[in-house]
């Protein structure tokens, strides 16, 4: 299934919870100031081996990160969102 | 002229997600007409208010970044960076914007306005403050 995380994992929880829930067959999206999970080096990092991460490239870039992300993040575009979207028999927002 | 306060500005929200980190830079410089000191933290994640490299361009939103700039012609110069904050999101200050001004006091000479502080050096100067302004 598609787990979705739109909030910094250094302000919310959310990142976290996500982690601790999604399977290691899922995905995990992020947006918005969910994308400061995939920095490299982070008091979060270990976190990122458990499930596939991608992060939606726009949003890494309107902050600046591209070149501090962890090894394996992979970006996907708004068209690669929807496909993840109709992809995934099931969603979940860690809003 | 009433005497000269010392305000503080503490910035913790990243930039983006929230409206935080923009409301608070036209705060400082409507603020920085006023001929106060003023210095502004940068802590938890503020810290990404100030980092390099933002292309808000592809995400629709305007990068609102290349304002910090401008801040040392407004003779706010005071700008102070948690330690802590940075190390645990993986950056260092070569990751942070090169936010400079000119001291008037040292034949307009350009010096770096950004300084990194401990924990405990962020709460001394939120201790001698005489205003607060938190975002």
């Amino acid at each position: 299934m598609l787990h979705i995380v739109n909030k910094s994992p250094f302000e919310k929880d959310a990142f976290t919870s996500c982690m601790g829930h999604a399977s290691s067959s899922s995905t995990v999206l992020l947006i918005e100031d969910g994308v400061f999970a995939a920095l490299k080096g982070s008091a979060v990092a270990d976190q990122l081996s458990k499930a596939k991460v991608v992060a939606l490239q726009s949003d890494v870039a309107a902050r600046g990160i591209e070149a501090n992300l962890a090894e394996g993040i992979e970006l996907v575009d708004y068209a690669g969102f929807v496909d993840l979207v109709t992809e995934n028999r099931t969603v979940q927002s860690w809003v | 002229m009433s005497e000269i306060k010392k305000f503080l500005y503490v910035n913790r929200k990243a930039p983006y997600g929230t409206v935080y980190a923009l409301e608070s830079l036209e705060v400082v410089l409507i603020g920085a007409a006023f001929d106060q000191d003023v210095r502004l933290i940068f802590m938890d994640d503020g810290v990404f208010q100030i980092k390099k490299g933002q292309n808000a361009e592809a995400s629709g939103m305007k990068n609102f970044s290349p304002t910090y700039n401008a801040l040392g012609d407004y003779d706010v110069n005071q700008i102070y960076v948690e330690k802590e904050s940075l190390e645990a999101r993986g950056l260092t200050l070569d990751d942070l914007m090169d936010l400079t001004y000119e001291d008037e006091d040292d034949d307009w000479a350009e010096k770096k306005s950004i300084r990194l502080l401990s924990a405990d050096e962020i709460r001394d100067l939120m201790e001698e403050s005489d205003v607060v302004l938190s975002f």
